[in-house]
C-alpha cells in the first residue's frame, strides 16, 4: 500500500516529480510515457504544471481526465497506433522511453546486446526510437542506474543522440531533442561539452560519487550539483491518493531506495 | 449466373496450399494483438520454407522462427507485451538462426507498406537517420530533397517499399466477398498490408451477410474492401492467444504457458508442440479449451 500522505517522500515520489518536471514546459503536446513511473510523472505534470498535456491510455484513446494507473476516464480522442506515427512526424509529442543502454552521447539501445548479427541478448527491436529521436522531444527513464545501462558506447543505436544526429545532417538534427534522462539516482541532460551527458541533480540521499560509481562513462559534473527537488505536499497527495493509490511505482523503484 | 460478387470463402488448408516457398508474407495485427494466428499455426505446420516474413511481431514471428520457416525477417519489434521479450524470437536471434534480419523503425515499417500500397519504390522520411537501422541495413539509401524549404536540400531516408506476395490478417467480421470490419479499438495496419500485397487472405471470427456488416456498427469500421481481398476464412478464436477485442482479449494464462515452453528446454517445447500445435486448428482449439478448464479447476481449488 501507499505511504500515508504525511510520510516523507520516497525515492519513487522524487522520481515521479522529476519526470513531471521534464514535461512541465511542453505545452499542448502528446505526452507518451513508456513504463510505470513515466506514466505517474506525466499524469502528475498534467495535474500540476501542465494541464494542457494530451495523454492517452497507452492503447488507442486520448483521455480527457487523469485516471489512476489502470483506470479509465472520459475519452477526448482516438490515437490508434497508425495515428501515433502521424503525430511523430507532426512533432507535437514528447516521449519518455526506457533504455537498456545509454551512452555518453545520449544514444540509446533497446534493440540487442552484443553484435547485431548474433546478439548475446536479443531485446525488443528498435521500436519507434529512431523516428522519435529525429522527430520530436525524447527523454529516457532508467529505474536501475548501473554501469551496465550507462555505457561508453551502446551496442546498437536505436535512439539517436545529438552528435549522431548532427553528423547525419540537418534533416536528422532539426528536430532531435534529447531532453532529460531520469534515473533512480538523478537527473541528467545532454548539456555537457560536445552535447554529452551532464548531471543535472542528484536525488535526496544520493551522493555525486554514487552516481559516478554507477556510470560507465565519464559524466560531466558541474561544480555545484543541486539536489533533485522533493515533491510538494500537493504533489504527494496526487501521487499517493489520486494517480497511484496502490503503490505500483514501488515495483519499479522499491521502498528501500529511500532517502535515509 | 449470380449477380453477386464472387464467394471467396476458403479453408485454412486452401490458403496455405496457395502459398509457395520463398514468398514474402506480411502478417497483420500488432505484437500480441489481433494476429491471424490460425493461419500462422497452419504455416508453422506446413512444408513451406525460405519465407520472408514482414511483421510488427508477436508470437507469429516466434512460432515461425521456431519452426525454421524464416529466411528473412522484416520487423521493428517482436514482443508479447505482458511478456516483453518473445522467447522463440530471442532464441532464434541468439543462435543466428534467421539468416537475414531487417530491423526497421516502426514508422519506417509503416512508410514501407505505404510505398508498396501506393506502388512507389520508396517514400521519404526522417526516421532512421543517424541510427543503426541504416548501419545494419546498408542497402537502405537516402535521397536528397529537390526542394529547399529554408533548411537546405534535406537528405532523407528513402524507405524502400515493402512489397508482399501475400498478406495474412485477422478481423472480426467479413462477408463472403471479402469486405471486412474490425470491431476493436484499433485498425492496426491491416488495410495497408492488404494494399501492399498481391493477395490478401483475411480470417475472421464470423462471416456474415453484407447487410450484417453495418447493421449494428458504423460503416467506418469496414477496413477492407473486397477489391483488396483474395480469400476469406471463418476461424472463430482464430486470433487466439492474441487479442481480438471485443470478441475476446488476450489469453494471458495461455501466453504465459507458451512463453514458458518457448524459453524452456527442447523437451518443454516439444511437449507444448505435441499438446497444442501438432494437429489442425480444430484440435488446437480443443486443446486450448481443455487447458482453460484445467486452469479454472486449479484456481478454484
Amino acid at each position: 500500500m501507499s505511504a500515508p500522505t504525511n510520510a516523507p517522500s520516497t525515492r519513487a515520489d522524487v522520481c515521479a516529480a522529476a519526470i513531471a518536471d521534464a514535461f512541465s514546459e511542453d505545452g499542448e503536446i502528446f505526452a507518451s510515457p513508456m513504463g510505470l513511473l513515466p506514466t505517474v510523472g506525466v499524469r502528475l505534470a498534467k495535474l500540476t504544471s501542465n494541464p494542457d498535456l494530451v495523454i492517452s491510455d497507452g492503447e488507442s484513446v486520448f483521455l480527457g481526465g487523469v485516471p489512476p494507473l489502470g483506470g479509465t476516464d472520459v475519452v477526448e480522442g482516438w490515437i490508434p497506433f497508425r495515428k501515433v506515427f502521424d503525430v511523430i512526424a507532426y512533432g507535437r509529442r514528447h516521449v519518455m522511453m526506457g533504455a537498456t543502454q545509454v551512452d555518453r552521447h545520449g544514444n540509446q539501445n533497446i534493440s540487442a546486446i552484443g553484435p547485431f548479427a548474433q546478439p548475446r541478448r536479443q531485446l525488443l527491436g528498435s521500436r519507434g526510437a529512431p523516428g522519435n529521436t529525429v522527430g520530436h522531444r525524447t527523454s529516457y527513464w532508467v529505474p536501475r542506474h548501473s554501469d551496465r545501462v550507462f555505457v561508453e558506447r551502446v551496442d546498437v543505436v536505436s535512439g539517436v543522440g545529438p552528435r549522431r544526429a548532427r553528423e547525419a545532417g540537418p534533416a536528422a538534427a532539426r528536430f532531435n531533442d534529447i531532453h532529460r534522462v531520469v534515473s533512480n539516482l538523478g537527473v541528467f541532460d545532454l548539456g555537457g561539452a560536445d552535447d554529452t551527458m551532464r548531471l543535472v541533480s542528484v536525488h535526496p540521499g544520493v551522493a555525486v560519487d554514487d552516481v559516478v560509481a554507477a556510470t560507465g562513462f565519464s559524466l560531466e559534473i558541474p561544480a555545484d550539483v543541486p539536489t533533485t527537488r522533493e515533491p510538494s505536499y500537493e504533489e504527494l497527495v496526487l501521487i499517493r491518493e489520486v494517480i497511484d493509490p496502490k503503490g505500483l511505482r514501488f515495483k519499479e523503484v522499491p521502498h528501500d531506495q529511500h532517502r535515509d | 449466373m449470380s449477380r453477386k460478387p464472387r464467394d471467396k470463402q476458403m479453408t485454412i488448408d486452401e490458403v496455405v496450399a496457395s502459398l509457395e516457398n520463398g514468398m514474402t508474407i506480411g502478417i497483420g495485427g500488432w505484437g500480441p494483438r489481433r494476429k491471424p494466428m490460425a493461419l500462422v499455426r497452419a504455416l508453422y505446420n506446413s512444408d513451406l520454407t525460405d519465407l520472408t516474413i514482414v511483421s510488427w511481431g508477436g508470437a507469429d514471428v516466434g512460432l515461425l522462427a521456431r519452426a525454421g520457416k524464416i529466411r528473412r525477417l522484416v520487423y521493428a519489434f517482436v514482443s508479447l507485451d505482458t511478456v516483453p521479450l518473445e522467447p522463440n524470437f530471442q532464441r532464434a536471434r541468439q543462435a543466428a538462426a534467421i539468416p537475414e534480419v531487417v530491423e526497421l523503425d516502426e514508422g519506417m515499417f509503416q512508410t514501407g507498406l505505404r510505398a508498396a500500397a501506393q506502388r512507389l519504390p520508396f517514400l521519404p522520411m526522417r526516421a532512421g537517420l543517424g541510427s543503426d537501422v541504416l548501419v545494419n541495413n546498408p542497402w537502405i539509401r537516402t535521397v536528397t530533397s529537390p526542394y529547399d524549404e529554408g533548411h537546405g536540400h534535406e537528405e532523407l531516408v528513402a524507405v524502400p517499399a515493402l512489397r508482399l506476395d501475400a498478406a495474412l490478417v485477422h478481423l472480426n467480421r467479413a462477408d463472403q466477398h471479402g469486405n471486412a470490419s474490425y470491431l476493436g479499438p484499433d485498425p492496426y495496419f491491416d488495410d495497408l498490408f492488404a494494399m501492399a500485397a498481391d493477395r490478401t487472405y483475411v480470417s475472421v471470427e464470423q462471416v456474415v451477410d453484407t447487410a450484417g456488416l453495418t447493421v449494428d456498427t458504423p460503416v467506418q469500421r469496414l477496413l477492407l474492401s473486397r477489391m483488396m481481398v483474395t480469400g476469406v476464412v471463418e476461424t472463430p478464436h482464430g486470433a487466439h492467444f492474441t487479442t481480438c477485442t471485443p470478441d475476446y482479449e488476450r489469453d494471458e494464462r495461455f501466453q504465459r504457458a507458451y512463453a514458458a515452453a518457448a524459453s524452456g528446454s527442447d523437451e518443454d517445447w516439444q511437449a507444448f508442440h505435441d499438446r497444442f500445435l501438432a494437429g489442425d486448428e480444430a484440435s488446437y482449439q480443443a486443446a486450448v479449451q481443455a487447458f482453460t478448464e484445467e486452469s479454472r479447476k486449479e484456481s478454484a481449488r
